[in-house]
């Protein structure tokens, strides 16, 4: 890892580096409670999935932050696209973290689906490297407007392989768009490792096709991936194009809580990287600095727990939405006739509404549905 | 049904050394849904392949390889993630054997897991089955029982045309039954009368055959005698069987829980009122997922037809009205 951007060392042989220009000691700490509201969302929604009060969750243990220290490096009017490794990364902007759990529970409608719009923030995008070419295209509708806006994708190694990574890499190239592509290389795509994925040895080599500047970052180190994007971001809106970030890290959970990676990788492979994730090496810079000691770390590990416990509270509390989230918000105005016929149909007596197992012999509603799969 | 398509999938890779599987996490993991668990042990990483995520990549490349005389089996890991893949099937896949005047064929098979019921996140459980039906060149199967299931994928391997085989991801646990253990095949263009009856055709596929059985059942005691009719090939279709279905009854309802618009029922309600009008007492009817984006989890069971909205719909619909 010796070629990656590091700013923060582990205590030991491997030294701090200075922190970058523009980041303040309260910054420092604001990033710090970032990566802890991350980090007890997810510990907390796969505890929640485990038992039963939402559905198959994509986990990002280690890598905060990928998405902490990133989003920390961009303006509140830049646009940023989640695959759904980074689903609650709206939280960071003021969307309530209950209706990311509402999503993931299984709520959809207005209770499960936050306003893209007012937080600049893109659905949270499951297939693979889709959302790309969008990135692409809100900083190009910046630039066509004169505005100093630029817009962030987030995406794995395995998305790297999709036609729509390249499409939108030479768009952005073509184009000098302000677009940063945020590769998160946790080095599996479920169980496939990189080796297998792809035969370069690093993501951002793949940037010199598209004759576009490229940088690797330690993916577990926050202030590496916030001095990487400021400086992408920067140049972008002075009209400088694109650029492919990549944050080497390691996938230290599964792909999700449907996957078991004990089919397909030693577990004992996970243990070196553990060393190196985010919230205890941030903590311990923090304390080296004297920014931050070990109660207040606590004190802000507190808040967070607290602030997930009341978004829990406030999710369960959200009724099952009723028969319209069919119909509702799939055309501009107006239910079409078969939309009007179709809420008549399951409003009458007897119909689907009235009966609740969808598998014979499957407990009601609010126990789980068997699973399968990712 | 999961240990059929398994068995099957064996009985493919070890009978014909031309054959091989190629998917996303179709070796090391065994699949996402394991329907290919332990192969890539017994038959190597060279037949059985991981691929890199790229859904264009894994049907083209299988698509040249397939012309160069192999028979490679594919597997798309959702409906939903089969999209990127869809240019190659269109305008290469299913058309080669046209624009080569046979010279060329595909002989490939194309599997993707379908269908809603598992409560599965965003784009896990669609139903888009029309999209490959449209496309000429293609043939499509869906199996609904797990002997079935392992007959027609082997068929399809065998066939010298592309397959899309289409797996009820809802029936991969919950359909099991004694599979024979040998090597058989189902043949493609043929239906399944799957109970007799003298009222009414109740005509579907994959996991919605088993909401239509139950739905004949509740009929039965309310004195409807249903007969239902599983497809299990969509292309081409047994037409025949239908129609002489129709011609004894008068009456037939399609169960599907793809959207409505542009549905197969359609296709179906138009075959039957060409071939057998005047046997017709009621217009036929479609019990269908709605034209709408398909629902998270929590109102999933708001969007599939269920046993009791089948059976009161066709009692309603088409003897009551």
């Amino acid at each position: 890892m010796s070629d990656l951007l590091r700013i923060i060392g582990n205590g030991a042989d491997v030294p701090d580096q200075p922190i970058p220009e523009g980041l303040g000691d309260k910054d420092l700490v604001a990033i710090y409670r970032w990566l802890v509201l991350l980090r007890a969302y997810d510990e907390r929604s796969v505890a929640l999935q485990r038992q039963g009060r939402i559905g198959t969750y994509a986990l990002y243990w280690g890598e905060e932050a990928t998405q902490a220290g990133t989003l920390y490096a961009l303006e509140e009017t830049d646009w940023i696209f989640p695959s759904y490794r980074q689903n609650s990364i709206g939280i960071l902007r003021g969307v309530p973290p209950s209706v990311i759990l509402a999503w993931w529970r299984g709520y959809g409608g207005d209770v499960g689906f936050y306003d893209t719009r007012h937080f600049r923030t893109g659905p949270i995008c499951v297939p693979i490297g889709t959302h790309l070419p969008h990135a692409v295209g809100t900083s190009w509708a910046a630039k066509l407007r004169g505005e100093r806006t630029a817009s962030l994708a987030w995406f794995g190694d395995g998305a790297t392989s999709e036609g729509d990574f390249h499409e939108a890499m030479n768009f952005a190239s073509v184009f000098k768009t302000a677009t940063i592509f945020f590769c998160t290389n946790n080095q599996w795509a479920i169980s496939t490792p990189v080796s297998r994925q792809m035969a370069t040895k690093t993501v951002a080599e793949k940037a010199l096709a598209y004759a576009m500047p490229a940088v690797r970052v330690d993916g577990f180190d926050p202030i590496a991936c916030w001095k990487a994007t400021k400086d992408a971001a920067d140049r972008g809106r002075e009209g400088g194009g694109p650029t492919l970030i990549e944050a080497f890290c390691y996938r230290i959970g599964a792909h999700g809580t449907a996957d078991d990676p004990r089919l397909y990788r030693d577990e004992a492979e996970t243990e070196p990287w553990k060393a190196w994730e985010p919230l205890s090496r941030m903590a311990s810079f923090l304390d080296r600095l004297g920014v931050l000691d070990e109660s207040g770390a606590e004190k802000i590990k507190a808040e967070a727990k607290q602030t997930i416990a009341e978004a829990v509270t406030e999710m369960e509390a959200i009724e099952t939405p009723g028969l319209e989230v069919i119909f509702d918000n799939v055309y501009a105005k107006d239910r079409p006739w078969m939309f009007i016929e179709g809420l008549e149909e399951l409003r009458s007596v007897g119909q689907r509404e009235l009966v609740k197992p969808l598998n014979a012999g499957a407990p009601a509603d609010d126990t789980e549905i068997p699973e399968e799969g990712v | 049904m999961a240990r059929a398509l398994n068995d099957g999938l064996r009985l493919a890779l070890s009978g014909d050394e031309r054959v091989l599987l190629m998917g996303e996490d179709v070796g090391r993991a065994g699949g996402v849904f394991r329907i290919s668990d332990k192969l890539r042990g017994e038959f190597g990483e060279e037949r059985v392949i991981d691929a890199p995520v790229a859904e264009s990549g894994i049907v083209g490349v299988a698509f040249g390889m397939a012309v160069a005389g192999m028979r490679p089996i594919v597997e798309l890991q959702f409906m939903g993630f089969s999209y990127p893949a869809y240019d190659q099937i269109i305008s290469h896949v299913s058309r080669i054997r046209h624009r080569s005047r046979h010279r060329f064929t595909a002989p490939m098979v194309i599997r993707i897991p379908y269908g809603g019921g598992i409560g599965a996140a965003e784009h896990h459980s669609e139903s888009m089955e029309s999209i490959y039906l449209h496309i000429p060149g293609l043939k499509v199967v869906v199996p609904s029982t797990p002997v079935d299931a392992k007959g027609l994928l082997l068929a399809a391997v065998e066939d010298p045309d592309p397959v899309v085989f289409l797996e009820p991801i809802r029936s991969y646990r919950s359909i099991t039954e004694v599979v024979p253990g040998d090597y058989y095949t189902t043949p493609i263009g043929e239906a399944a009368v799957r109970r007799e009856g003298t009222d009414v055709t109740l005509i579907s596929y994959g996991a919605m055959m088993r909401e239509t059985l139950g739905a004949a059942d509740v009929l039965e005691g309310r004195g409807i005698s249903a007969e239902v009719i599983d497809l299990r090939s969509l292309v081409p279709l047994d037409v025949d069987t239908i129609v002489a279905s129709v011609i004894k009854t008068g009456r037939v309802a399609v169960v599907h829980e793809a959207p409505r618009t542009g549905g197969f029922g359609g296709e179906i309600a138009a075959i039957v009122q060409e071939k057998a009008f005047f046997s017709l007492e009621m217009p036929v009817l479609r019990v269908t997922g709605w034209d709408s984006v398909f629902p998270l989890k929590r109102s999933e069971r708001l969007y599939l037809p269920n046993v009791a909205g089948i059976a009161e719909e066709v009692q309603t619909r088409l003897f009551e009205g």
